[in-house]
C-alpha cells in the first residue's frame, strides 16, 4: 500500500501542473510541491530507518501486455529521499520566488510537474516507464530552462540541452535495447537474470554511462550543463544541479549494479578515469568562470565527477570481491551525492538571491554583499565551506571517506589500477583543493571588497521564506557535518542493495566516532573536532585579547595599494584566477594573454586581451555539428512534402521491413 | 475441412486479389467505383463462406455489414457525389499504369514470400490465403500512392480495409465488436472524404490532389 500512496502523490504532483492555468490557483502551486515533496522525504525515511522489504506493483497502462511496472527498493527509496528533502527546500523559496516572477506561467505548470517526474524514475520498473519519466524530466527541465527565453544565450542553452538529452536518451534506449533482446522482457526483474556475453554487457554498460552521464555531466558530455543550468530561474538551477544529477546517477546504479551486477572490473576502471578527469577539468572550469551560476553549474560537474570516482572504485573492489571497500566506496558516493544535493542547492538559491537583488551574475559588477545581504552571504559562505570540503561541514566527510576508500586500492590485484589509482588520489586532491580556491573567488568576489556596481551597491534582503530555505540548507550542512552516523543509516539500505554489505556492519560508528573498520585505524568525529575548532577559536580570541595592545597609534593609513579609492583596484574574478589559469589551465584551455601598450608618446590606453577556448568544444562538438547539421538539412527535406510522399515513405519502410523478413529467414 | 470448401474460399480471395489489380487498372472514376464495389460483395461472399465453414454464425453479422455498406452504401454515395460534383471523370495516374501493374505483380510475390517464411509456415492453405490478404492491402496502398485523384485515394483506402477483414475473417480471430467499429470508421472515413472532396472541388474545380500541394502555406522543396 505503501507503493500505491507514493505513486499516487508523485502522479498528483505531476498533474498538479493544471491548476497554473487558473489565474487564482497559480498561488497553490508552490505550497502544494512543498506539501508534497515533505510527504515523500518523511515518508523515505521512514522507509530507510526501518529498512522495509522492497516492493513492487504493476498497473495495465503503457504498453498493451507489459503495462507498467512500479517498485520501491533502499536504493530508489535514498533517492526519492533526496528528491523529497531539495524538493521541499526549493518549494519554500519558491514560496516568495514566484511571486516576483515576471511571467510565471512560464514556470509554474512546470515546476511540480518536473520534480514529480524526477520522482516516477526511481520508482519506475521497467524500461519503458523509465523512459518515459526520464523523458518526462527532461522536457519539462528544458521547458523550464527556457523560461526565460528573451535573455541573450538562454535559447542556445536550450537548443544545445535538447540535442544533448536526444542523444543521452537514445543512447539509454540501445541499453535497454541489448538487455531486453536478451532477457525477452522489458521488466527490470526480467533483465536482472539476462545471461550477457561480456560484448554485450560491455556494450550496455557504456551505452548507459554515455546515456545517464550525460544528464549527470561528466566530460566530454558535460557541455549542456554549464549553459542550461545557469539559463533556468534560481529555484530550478538549485533542483536542475542539485537534484536532476543525482536522478541521472541513480539510473547508471540502476542499470550497472541491478541489471548488470557490476560484475567486471574494466568497468569500474573506466568509470573511475572518467569521474577522474570529469572532477578536474569540471573544477578547472569554475575557476575561470566569471559569471556565478556558471561557476556553480561547473562545480557540479566536479562533484558529480566525484561521485564517479566513488562508484567506478565500488565497481572495482565489487568485481574483485572486496566487499568491504566496495561498500565503503559506494557509502561515500553515494553520502557526496545527497551532500551535493544540499550544498549545492544551498548556493544556487544563494546565487538567486543576489541576482534578484542586483540584476547580474557577472562576478565583476559584484562585490561587497556581505553588507546589504548579511543572511544571503553566512548562509553561502557555510555552502561555500561545505562544497570546499572544510571540516566539520558534510562535504569533508564525504570526501574524506572517498579518499580513504581511495586508499584502499592498493590491495587490489590488477596492475593497470596500481597505475590508475594514485593518478585518481592526486587528481581527487587536486581537484578538492582547487575546489576551495573556486569557492574563495565565488563568495570572496560577491560578498566582500567593496561594490563593483552601483546596483551591487545598492542590493538589499528582506527575511522571507527564501532565507528559512536557506537557513534549512545551511544547518543541515552543519549537522550531517557533526553527526554523519545519522545519514549514513539511511545510505545503508541502498548500498546493501548493490553490494550486499552495509557500512553498520564492519565500522564503528556511535554518536561520537565514526570508523570504517575497512581502512583501517582512521576515525573521524564531528563533535569532538567541532569542540576543539571552538576552543581553538576561543583561545585564539583570549590570547588576542590578552597579548594585543589597545593602544592608539597614529600613522599613516595603509591603503592597501589602493590610494586613488577605485574600486576597479580590487581583485577581479579573472585575476584572481590568473596563477591557476597560467599554471594548471593554459594548456588544457589554450590560454593565451596579450597586452596592447600603446607606444611611448601615445596617450591611450593599455589593453588587455585574454583568449580562452574550451578545446572539448572545438575539438570534439565543432567537427561533428556541421555534419549533424548536414544530416538534419536533408531529412528536414522529407518534411514538406505532398501527403502522396509521407505515403510513400510508408510503404516503401512497409516493403523494406517485409523484404527484411523474409530474406532473415 | 473438405477440398472443395476450401477450394471455394480460395477462389473467392483470389478474385478478391484480381479485383485489386482492376483497381490499379482502372483510368475512370465510375469504373473504379464498379470494381471496387464488386470486391467488397465478393468479400461479403468470402465471409459468408467462412461463416459456414467454421461454423460461426456471427460471420453473417460481419457479411451483412460488408455487403450493405462496403458493396452497396458506399459505392452508391459516391457515385452521387461524383455526379453532383460533376467533374471529369479520367484519373490521372502518377505512375504509368503498366509499371503500376508490374509493381503489383512483384508486390503479390513479396506477400506470398513473407508468409511462407513467417513461423507457422507448416498450415500452409491459411497462409495463402493470409498472403492474398496481404496483398490485397499492399496492392490497396499502391493505389493510394499511384493515383492523385481524391476519389481514388478513396478507394484505396477503403480496399485496404477489405484485405484487413479478409485476413481477420481467415485468421478466425475477429470478435463482432472490431468488426462493427472498423466499419463504422469507414463510414467516418467516407463522410471526411467527401467532404474533403466537396472542399477541393470547389476550390480548384477539380478533385486532383496535386493543387493541394501549393496552398499548405509553406515553400516546397
Amino acid at each position: 500500500m505503501h507503493l500505491f500512496a507514493i505513486l499516487f502523490l508523485v502522479f498528483l504532483l505531476a498533474t498538479i501542473s493544471v491548476a497554473a492555468l487558473v489565474p487564482k490557483w497559480q498561488r497553490a502551486i508552490a505550497p502544494f510541491s512543498l506539501a508534497t515533496s515533505a510527504t515523500v522525504f518523511f515518508w523515505m525515511i521512514a522507509f530507510l530507518i526501518k529498512d522495509a522489504a522492497p516492493q513492487e506493483i504493476s498497473f495495465p497502462l503503457g504498453i498493451p501486455s507489459i503495462g507498467m511496472h512500479f517498485g520501491l527498493d533502499g536504493l530508489s527509496a535514498f533517492f526519492l529521499m533526496i528528491l523529497g528533502l531539495s524538493g521541499t527546500v526549493v518549494s519554500i523559496y519558491a514560496l516568495s520566488y514566484f511571486p516576483h516572477e515576471k511571467e510565471p506561467g512560464r514556470i509554474l505548470p512546470f515546476f511540480p510537474a518536473f520534480i514529480g517526474a524526477m520522482m516516477l524514475v526511481p520508482l519506475a520498473r521497467d524500461a519503458f516507464t523509465f523512459l518515459l519519466a526520464w523523458e518526462a524530466m527532461s522536457i519539462l527541465s528544458w521547458a523550464l530552462v527556457m523560461a526565460h527565453h528573451k535573455e541573450h544565450g538562454t535559447q542556445h542553452a536550450g537548443y544545445v540541452y535538447l540535442l544533448m538529452a536526444s542523444f543521452g536518451t537514445f543512447c539509454l534506449i540501445g541499453a535497454f535495447a541489448l538487455l531486453t533482446a536478451a532477457s525477452g522482457g522489458l521488466s527490470f526483474s526480467a533483465m536482472q537474470g539476462a545471461k550477457l556475453s561480456f560484448g554485450t554487457a560491455s556494450a550496455v554498460l557504456v551505452l548507459a554511462l554515455a546515456g545517464a552521464g550525460s544528464k549527470a555531466g561528466i566530460v566530454p558530455l558535460h557541455v549542456w550543463l554549464p549553459l542550461a543550468h545557469p539559463a533556468a530561474p534560481s529555484p530550478v538551477s538549485a533542483l536542475m544541479s542539485g537534484v536532476m544529477t543525482k536522478v541521472a546517477i541513480y539510473g547508471f546504479l540502476r542499470i550497472a549494479f541491478g541489471l548488470l551486477g557490476a560484475s567486471i572490473w574494466q568497468w569500474g576502471a573506466l568509470v573511475l578515469v572518467i569521474g577522474a578527469i570529469t572532477a578536474v577539468l569540471g573544477v578547472l572550469q569554475a575557476m575561470l568562470q566569471n559569471d556565478l551560476k556558471k561557476l556553480l553549474a561547473y562545480s557540479t560537474v566536479e562533484n558529480v565527477g566525484l561521485i564517479f570516482v566513488g562508484i567506478g572504485l565500488s565497481m572495482t573492489f565489487h568485481a574483485s570481491g572486496m566487499e568491504m571497500a566496495a561498500t565503503l566506496a559506494m557509502t561515500a558516493a553515494l553520502l557526496h551525492a545527497f551532500n551535493h544535493s544540499l550544498f549545492k542547492s544551498l548556493l544556487f538559491l544563494g546565487a538567486g538571491r543576489v541576482l534578484a537583488a542586483t540584476g547580474t551574475r557577472d562576478l565583476d559588477k559584484l562585490g561587497g554583499l556581505m553588507r546589504g545581504m548579511p543572511l544571503t552571504a553566512w548562509t553561502f559562505l557555510i555552502g561555500a565551506m561545505a562544497i570546499s570540503a572544510l571540516p566539520p561541514l558534510n562535504g569533508f566527510v564525504s570526501e574524506w571517506l572517498l579518499l580513504q576508500s581511495l586508499l584502499m586500492g592498493p590491495a587490489l590485484p590488477q596492475a593497470l589500477m596500481k597505475i590508475l589509482l594514485p593518478i585518481t588520489i592526486v587528481s581527487v586532491a587536486l581537484a578538492a583543493a582547487l575546489a576551495a580556491a573556486t569557492f574563495i573567488k565565488a563568495f570572496g568576489i560577491t560578498f566582500l571588497g567593496r561594490a563593483r556596481s552601483p546596483e551591487a551597491a545598492a542590493a538589499k534582503e528582506f527575511k522571507s521564506p527564501e532565507t528559512t530555505a536557506m537557513f534549512l540548507l545551511a544547518g543541515l550542512c552543519i549537522l550531517i557535518g557533526i553527526i554523519p552516523q545519522a545519514v549514513l543509516s539511511l545510505i545503508s539500505p541502498a548500498v546493501s542493495h548493490m553490494t550486499g554489505a552495509t557500512i553498520q556492519h564492519f565500522a564503528v560508528s556511535n554518536l561520537l566516532f565514526l570508523v570504517p573498520k575497512a581502512a583501517g585505524s582512521v576515525s573521524y568525529s564531528g563533535i569532538i573536532l567541532l569542540l576543539l575548532l571552538g576552543l581553538g577559536g576561543v583561545a585564539a580570541f583570549a590570547l588576542l585579547r590578552i597579548l594585543a595592545s589597545n593602544k592608539t597609534r597614529i600613522s599613516p593609513i595603509w591603503d592597501c595599494g589602493t590610494p586613488d579609492n577605485d574600486t576597479l583596484a580590487q581583485y577581479t574574478a579573472g585575476s584572481f584566477a590568473q596563477p591557476i589559469r597560467r599554471g594548471i589551465a593554459a594548456p588544457l584551455f589554450d590560454v593565451r594573454e596579450m597586452v596592447d601598450m600603446p607606444p611611448p608618446s601615445d596617450m591611450g590606453t593599455a589593453h588587455f586581451h585574454l583568449h580562452m577556448q574550451d578545446l572539448i568544444w572545438n575539438r570534439m562538438y565543432a567537427p561533428i555539428s556541421p555534419f549533424i547539421l548536414g544530416l538534419a538539412d536533408r531529412l528536414n527535406k522529407m518534411q514538406h512534402r505532398p501527403t502522396r510522399h509521407y505515403l510513400m515513405f510508408m510503404f516503401t519502410t512497409l516493403i523494406i521491413l517485409l523484404a527484411g523478413i523474409v530474406l532473415w529467414k | 475441412m473438405n477440398g472443395f470448401e476450401n477450394d471455394m474460399a480460395h477462389t473467392l480471395s483470389g478474385v478478391m486479389l484480381l479485383m485489386s489489380f482492376l483497381l490499379l487498372y482502372q483510368r475512370r472514376i465510375p469504373g473504379l467505383i464498379h470494381a471496387f464495389a464488386i470486391q467488397a460483395a465478393l468479400l461479403g461472399i468470402a465471409v459468408s463462406w467462412q461463416a459456414v465453414m467454421q461454423g460461426e454464425p456471427h460471420l453473417f453479422i460481419t457479411a451483412l455489414i460488408v455487403l450493405l455498406f462496403k458493396a452497396a452504401f458506399i459505392p452508391i454515395a459516391l457515385l452521387k457525389l461524383i455526379q453532383r460534383l460533376s467533374v471529369p471523370q479520367a484519373v490521372e495516374p502518377v505512375m504509368a499504369i503498366g509499371r503500376t501493374m508490374l509493381f503489383g505483380i512483384i508486390l503479390c510475390g513479396l506477400s506470398l514470400a513473407v508468409m511462407q517464411s513467417s513461423p507457422q509456415a507448416s498450415a500452409l492453405i491459411v497462409n495463402e490465403k493470409l498472403a492474398m490478404a496481404l496483398a490485397i492491402v499492399l496492392l490497396g496502398f499502391l493505389i493510394m500512392i499511384a493515383r492523385q485523384n481524391a476519389v481514388a485515394q478513396v478507394i484505396g483506402f477503403m480496399s485496404i480495409e477489405n484485405g484487413l477483414v479478409l485476413a481477420a475473417v481467415e485468421a478466425k480471430g475477429m470478435p463482432l465488436i472490431v468488426e462493427i467499429s472498423v466499419a463504422f470508421s469507414v463510414l467516418v472515413a467516407l463522410a471526411v472524404f467527401g467532404l474533403f472532396m466537396f472542399h477541393i472541388k470547389d476550390r480548384f474545380d477539380t478533385l486532383d490532389t496535386a493543387s493541394l500541394e501549393n496552398v499548405r502555406g509553406e515553400e516546397l522543396p
